[in-house]
């Protein structure tokens, strides 16, 4: 079954429509319904294709959330061979809300990480929903800091709505974790590409996205507070999300356009959970391409240049 | 507020203020409730003198306090571009800079500055909570970046006193951007070889504690700041559990191995100074007025240390 948005009624109940329509003539082949069918479902097509051009912020939040789009783990499974997982920060605990290890890309020896948001209940739970813990940022500091002894590239797919707001976390030096997460990327002697693939979460994407490249997916978002919590804090009332959402900028175009990231993955139609397999190879590609730009750097160009890049952050405005 | 400005007329209550009681001479402690006159609550660095409660203080005035005589000179921030989000909520926020600028007098959230303790040339940077809660913006991660380089040219040591909220939502993505690049002036001093120290203040939040106020050589903090990376409001939202008494507290934290020392703000600046000099290989500090150095030999062997007397300034 098919999950679909709330502002994407439309579509479902034509959709489901043309798929009674398609039931009763199974049970009864005398009724042509057929063409009928087939019309509704182009205008179902339609009505996606016009829906996703014009996507609002919050719309984009709503997808980029969405339950069946590809994650992490998913991205690794497709684009990587002989994925072979490390766990533990050696303090303290194991975190399954960043997943992460060996691998080889495109035959290439790489570390690749990832925040995992988990499928359903079981796995969402066991993942946090995506929201790490020290141990998670500590983990993936010891794994950039093996890929700088061997010169591995360094591949993150970042999605998780945060760093995880908890009294253990806290307790146990949430900030502190995030802040020498992204003092690691910064120190890379290897080079480093991110992919936003869903939600870049504030602090706790950062941690893991400070890197030479950065993409997002067509309709990722990447900002520095939930557009809920902007919302109750700016407006003093959660409801107005979407207003928040749209005063944030926080879509790939908009980031792009303020050249914090570097390039924007196109989504299939209706975005990368209508068409999981085709988002995966686009992004496949964009992370070979980010690498091949990255190719022949010396270890100080490549931490020289990543510093660069986030210096000079901040000098382009939006239209 | 008394019965008065509750109940009389405003013009007649502007006529009272104005003969008896300009509203600034007397500050309430956030904490006792003790009224505290001006004065006093200054030169105790608005620190109450009734219970030890350690209330917002501008970087002014610190370093004021902090500097050999009260003298420093800013080091100039290069200017950030001005509302790249053309950001508004229920106010614009060329609006919302307006009147923090109009309220503080300050430019932005953090200031500069460049002086010495104890002899020491020294590099500071302070976080201002009284304009717009001292938020990250692009100005902060300017300031510090300026303040590396600062302290780099000088081979001096830099010292950085957070307040903040987190991050300046109105930049957006800008503002979360600057935890990286504050961490690269942070890193510019380290690869340096100079000490960075960091004083964490009432509150110090979100990106912010995420970022360079987390990764000092040591870390310092005033009593019973607030210091954390969410707060505490998110956290029993959250998991819906009462937190701990003194959760999240410079103490807690402390017990907790995440910052070295609690200092009170009127010894911060003795603390600083030996704690620097320490990690700058340098002799004591020599307390007290000293007889001016002869000219050429200024530089001779180090002056030992008279009689510990109470520091001038």
């Amino acid at each position: 079954m098919r999950n679909y948005l709330d502002f994407e009624k439309g579509i479902a109940e034509l959709q489901g429509k043309a798929e009674e329509l398609r039931a009763m003539a199974r049970q009864n082949p005398n009724l042509k319904v057929e063409a009928e069918a087939d019309q509704l479902e182009s205008r179902a097509a339609e009505m996606l294709r016009d829906l996703y051009h014009g996507l609002s912020a919050w719309q984009k939040c709503q997808v980029a959330r969405h339950p069946d789009r590809p994650h992490a783990l998913d991205f690794i499974r497709a684009l990587f061979t002989e994925y072979t997982p490390l766990a533990g920060d050696r303090n303290f605990a194991e975190d399954h809300a960043i997943v992460g290890g060996l691998a080889r890309f495109r035959d290439r020896p790489v570390v690749v990480m990832g925040n995992e948001k988990g499928h359903d209940t079981q796995t969402r739970l066991e993942r946090n929903f995506g929201m790490a813990r020290p141990e998670g940022y500590r983990k993936a500091i010891r794994l950039m800091q093996m890929a700088d002894r061997f010169q591995l590239p360094v591949i993150t797919l970042i999605d998780t709505p945060g760093a995880y707001p908890g009294k253990g976390a806290e307790e146990r030096g949430q900030a502190e974790a995030i802040a020498r997460s992204t003092e690691a990327c910064l120190a890379l002697r290897a080079p480093i590409v991110s992919v936003v693939i869903g939600e870049g979460g504030s602090g706790g994407a950062v941690a893991l996205a400070t890197a030479n490249r950065i993409a997002m997916l067509e309709h990722a978002v990447y900002s520095v507070i939930s557009p809920e919590g902007c919302a109750s804090i700016l407006w003093k009332n959660a409801e107005k999300m979407k207003e928040a959402a749209q005063a944030l900028r926080l879509t790939a175009q908009d980031l792009k356009a303020l050249g914090v990231v570097d390039r924007v993955i196109e989504e299939p139609l209706g975005g990368a959970q209508r068409d999981r397999s085709l988002a995966i190879a686009r992004t496949g590609d964009a992370i070979a391409a980010m690498l091949s730009e990255l190719d022949g750097q010396s270890a100080s160009d490549l931490k020289a240049g990543r510093r660069r890049k986030f210096l000079q952050m901040g000098t382009k405005a939006l239209a | 507020m008394n019965w008065i400005t509750d109940y009389v007329p405003p013009k007649i209550k502007s006529f009272f203020q104005r003969r008896e009681m300009p509203e600034n001479l007397w500050h309430k402690c956030d904490s006792c409730g003790q009224m505290l006159f001006h004065r006093d609550l200054a030169e105790a660095l608005n620190v109450c003198t009734s219970c030890g409660h350690h209330m917002a203080i501008t970087p002014r005035e610190r370093f004021h306090a902090l500097f050999d005589h009260g003298a420093f000179s800013e080091v100039q921030v290069p200017e950030a571009l001005a509302d790249p989000l053309h950001f508004r909520d229920e106010k614009r926020y060329t609006d919302r800079m307006k009147d923090a600028r109009r309220k503080t007098g300050e430019n932005e959230a953090m200031l500069v500055a460049k002086g010495t303790i104890y002899g020491l040339q020294t590099v500071c940077a302070g976080q201002d909570f009284s304009f717009m809660g001292g938020s990250m913006g692009m100005h902060v991660g300017n300031a510090l970046l300026a303040a590396a380089d600062a302290a780099v040219e000088a081979r001096a040591p830099l010292v950085v006193f957070a307040a903040a909220g987190g991050a300046r939502m109105q930049e957006g993505i800008l503002s979360l951007m600057q935890m990286p690049r504050s961490t690269i002036a942070v890193a510019q001093v380290k690869d340096a070889g100079l000490p960075f120290v960091v004083v964490l203040t009432n509150p110090t939040t979100g990106g912010v504690t995420a970022s360079y106020a987390m990764l000092g050589d040591v870390h310092i903090a005033e009593p019973d700041a607030l210091i954390c990376f969410a707060g505490p409001r998110v956290i029993e939202q959250t998991i819906r559990e009462t937190l701990p008494e003194g959760f999240q507290r410079s103490e807690y934290l402390l017990d907790h191995g995440m910052i070295d020392r609690v200092v009170k703000r009127g010894e911060m600046r003795e603390e600083l100074g030996r704690i620097l000099r320490l990690l700058m290989g340098l002799p004591p500090a020599v307390h007290g007025e000293l007889p001016p150095p002869p000219p050429e030999s200024a530089k001779a062997a180090p002056v030992k240390a008279e009689k510990p007397t109470r520091e001038d300034g």
